[in-house]
């Protein structure tokens, strides 16, 4: 009796309260979400599949264990972590289209695992494996080539990041514009879209995007 | 930035992947790690408890003891740890602050030790976490409310020349700071019952004269009305003083104890003035009961009279609730029965109105039996009506008691509203940490370009300083904010630099511009155009305004190589300096960034030389600089050649 008597408030109250959706809410919900957690693959493995040596993977792991104890990062926490990076502006697209390329096997989360084959690819891969990762992160369709859409995308996503406070003011084209520029570059055949080859190719001539594929070195 | 994901950082750099292959610029220099330090143990010994900690843990928070270098001051050469002789059972929390990022509040810890140990360590207590701050605020108000009560005694503390009037004012707001003022209270106080007892007195009946009794008033007729007089001269000097010794008469004159003091001595004012008329006597005699709020200047001398009428008032809303619950019932019911006995004859039921009265009786359960219903029906509807009334009579007085109870209790803490005002100022002290961080990262754009130019030209022992003071993390997240400023060609700006250059921007739109310079406007707002827009006023006939081709700035340097943007920074000191005679300054907008933190001895300006194919433009010059420092750089670019060198 008592405890129909709780849930029956707790019911009631809920209805007063008006915010309380049945179809969408419930207490299992909850229960699942705690309940998962995943460990992953032993420090020896793992070394062997990456290039990064021990103390480094240790390094990794404590981090991301600190902030995701679960074991498993959900977009959600994903797009919360790395917009305290960045104060001013919004990230969270720039996030989701992280998110989408860590996530390799497309289940919604990133374990340890995908966290690390992904920073191996960028932190100590070739650059021409940077460049194929890089690739993987704008082709959104993930279809072998990059449309002007899809650019543009990921374009107003960076500059989203920068937020509303900038010099010189944000115009409003000004992604658009950065795409063109971009694809004059990139595109050699003039067919409207930037396929791996020609991306590849025209990143290798570009001193700067060379130079500046240097900098991942020494991050860790 | 919050530390919790300091850890995050290098996945933060990592994914920086993404900007790559889209900017036009070249990207910054990455800090170097010069410690190069493997991450090692700390070792805290806390009055003989060891806690141990990574020491990149501690340098989350560089702006505390632990995070900062004034822990080197505790440290213990021969046991190679740092010795606190603190309390260790609160050093737990403020060491879980660091690994977790959240400070708590441990409830079994005294409020004040724990607030000395906070300060002690840095922190700050307005961070700690929402799910200990309501418990540590109450705590902390009712601590200052048990140092106020003790300090309660020192605010009799006469201070000096005070005024004659400020003096009465005083003597009546606080009767116990002076013996006159004691007297003049208990006299008042004496004489208001007086009074009050008189009111009633003069209607007893005493004694019996000619057919009818007369009241005592009618009798003594005289005696009463030296009374009266006595007492109402009273009440006048006191309205009178008060009335001279307010610092506000207005608003004296509005306030409640005002009107009521009025209204006591009003109606013996007016009977002094009318005559014995027979006409109006009559409604003088009314006037005769507002002598009965004389009573209320009683609430002066009691606190409990006060709470009371703060609780009537704050409960305005409950009892307009019971107010308006009886109306509606008392108006169903009285319909009803007066329908239901309408039937039966010689009913007192003779109409709604007069069916208010049997209604409101029965509700309040006082039953006087002077109208009762004789039909069936109405009997039914009768002990409905009684039943329903205790209910609805009861519902509200919970609430109107535990109001009174609450404002009692309220009276004896009356800074609630305070609290409000800390909370507030709490959030808003969190949303400046939160823009702490942009704003640090601002802060340092203006001392960075400084400090990487020192890379390149002050000695060894001058950069390691210069590195210690900023933390690698802290220098990490800055480079690559400006990653992302190179990619997209736009600088962060604070909000009101940003306003001005919008307002700037609006207003001249074209004063700097020359018209060499209005042939790069074609290119996109990438950092390489806007900065060679600055300090180029000379024209670069053959710089395709349509082509893809941004001037990029590369450049070699004897002695660190691959260190890009020196031109730049050459530039921006360029303008940072105050000499008016260097041309670049003539295009630079006003409200450039803030040039306080120029070291002038330190910085170089850039010769910038233009030569293109078509015209052999001559150099310009700028202002003073370092001597004997000479590091020539060369930069090429597609289409053209500028020259840069730093003196």
């Amino acid at each position: 009796m008592k405890a129909k008597d709780r849930d029956q408030s707790l019911s009631d109250s809920r209805e007063l309260d008006g915010s309380y959706d049945p179809l969408t809410d419930s207490i299992e919900d909850d229960f699942e979400l705690s309940t998962v957690c995943h460990r992953p693959e032993g420090l020896d493995k793992l070394q062997e599949q990456s290039k990064f040596t021990k103390k480094e993977l240790q390094v990794l792991y404590r981090g991301f264990k600190n902030e995701c104890p679960s074991g498993v990062v959900n977009e959600e926490t994903f797009k919360l972590i790395y917009s305290q990076f960045f104060p001013q502006g919004d990230s969270s697209t720039y996030a989701h289209f992280l998110f989408e390329a860590f996530d390799t096997n497309k289940n919604g989360s990133v374990s340890f695992e995908d966290f690390v084959a992904g920073l191996n690819i960028i932190l100590r891969g070739s650059i021409n494996d940077r460049l194929n990762w890089a690739f993987n992160l704008y082709d959104l369709n993930k279809d072998g080539c990059i449309t002007k859409e899809e650019m543009l995308d990921i374009m107003k996503s960076i500059y989203d990041m920068m937020g509303n406070y900038t010099y010189p003011c944000m115009q409003d084209d000004a992604p658009r514009e950065h795409v063109e520029n971009f694809f004059q570059k990139m595109d050699r055949n003039k067919d409207g879209v930037v396929t791996i080859d020609e991306f590849i190719e025209s990143c290798q001539k570009d001193e700067n995007i060379m130079q500046s594929m240097q900098l991942f070195e020494n991050v860790i | 930035m919050a530390a919790g994901v300091a850890a995050w950082l290098p996945f933060a750099r990592a994914a920086a992947i993404g900007w790559m292959p889209v900017a036009n610029c070249p990207m910054p220099v990455a800090p170097r790690d010069h410690s190069k330090r493997q991450d090692e143990l700390i070792i805290l010994n806390v009055s003989g408890r060891r806690f141990q900690t990574w020491r990149t843990t501690l340098d989350r928070y560089p702006d505390t003891l632990l995070g900062s270098s004034e822990k080197e001051f505790f440290y213990n050469e021969e046991a190679k740890e740092y010795f606190f002789d603190r309390d260790p059972e609160a050093f737990r929390s403020v060491l879980n602050f660091y690994r977790t990022g959240k400070l708590h509040y441990p409830r079994a810890e005294c409020i004040q030790a724990y607030d000395e140990e906070l300060s002690f360590f840095g922190i700050i207590p307005e961070i700690i976490g929402d799910c200990c701050y309501e418990e540590y605020k109450d705590r902390k108000r009712e601590n200052a409310e048990r140092l106020q009560d003790d300090q309660e005694d020192k605010k009799d503390f006469k201070p000096p020349n005070m005024t004659f009037r400020e003096t009465i004012w005083r003597a009546f707001e606080n009767p116990h700071t002076s013996t006159m003022a004691l007297v003049f209270y208990y006299v008042t106080g004496f004489f208001i019952a007086i009074s009050v007892l008189t009111n009633v007195v003069e209607t007893v009946p005493c004694g019996s004269t000619s057919q009818k009794d007369i009241s005592c008033g009618q009798r003594y007729t005289v005696a009463f009305f030296c009374m009266d007089t006595a007492c109402v001269m009273i009440f006048t000097v006191e309205y009178l003083l008060r009335l001279f010794a307010a610092p506000s008469r207005y608003l004296f004159m509005r306030s409640v104890m005002s009107i009521i003091d009025v209204v006591a001595i009003f109606p013996y004012y007016i009977g002094l003035v009318m005559t014995d008329n027979e006409d109006v006597s009559g409604a003088f005699v009314t006037l005769r009961v507002f002598r009965v709020f004389r009573i209320f200047k009683f609430s002066r001398h009691s606190q409990g009279l006060r709470i009371l009428g703060y609780t009537l008032k704050s409960c305005a809303s409950e009892l307009g609730f019971l107010l308006f619950s009886l109306t509606m019932a008392i108006i169903i019911f009285a319909t009803v029965m007066f329908y239901a006995e309408k039937g039966s004859s010689s009913t007192k039921f003779t109409s709604i109105p007069a069916s208010f009265w049997y209604t409101i009786v029965t509700m309040t359960t006082l039953g006087y039996g002077d109208m009762v219903p004789k039909t069936i029906a109405g009997k039914i509807f009768g002990s409905i009506c009684s039943l329903s009334g205790v209910l609805v009579i009861a519902l509200p007085v919970p609430v109107i008691v535990s109001n009174f109870s609450r404002i009692y209790h309220q009276n004896q803490r009356a800074d609630k509203r305070r609290a409000q005002k800390v909370q507030k100022a709490r959030l808003a002290r969190i949303r400046i940490a939160k823009k702490g961080s942009s704003n640090a990262y601002l802060q340092t754009k203006r001392n960075g370009l400084l400090n990487e130019l020192l890379d390149l030209t002050a000695s060894e022992e001058e950069q390691q300083h210069l590195n210690k003071t900023k933390s690698l993390l802290e220098s990490q997240h800055h480079h690559l904010l400006h990653c992302l400023e190179k990619t997209t060609g736009h600088d962060f700006v604070d909000e009101q630099l940003f306003e001005q250059n919008c307002l700037e921007g609006a207003l001249q739109p074209y004063r700097s511009r020359t018209p060499s310079t209005s042939s790069l406007e074609g290119m996109t707002g990438t950092c390489c155009s806007r900065r060679t827009k600055r300090s180029v006023p000379l024209p670069i006939a053959n710089a395709p305004a349509s082509h893809a081709h941004p001037l990029a700035l590369t450049h070699t340097l004897p002695k660190s190589p691959g260190l890009q943007e020196l031109s730049a920074i050459n530039i921006q000191c360029a303008e940072k300096q105050i000499h008016s005679s260097s041309r670049s300054n003539l295009n630079m907008q006003t409200n450039e960034v803030d040039r306080r933190n120029c070291k002038q001895q330190k910085v170089t300006t850039a010769i910038i030389s233009i030569q293109t194919a078509n015209t052999g433009s001559p150099a310009e010059d700028g202002g003073h600089g370092l001597p004997n420092r000479g590091a020539s750089v060369v930069t090429t670019t597609s289409s053209n050649i500028i020259k840069v060198s730093a003196l």
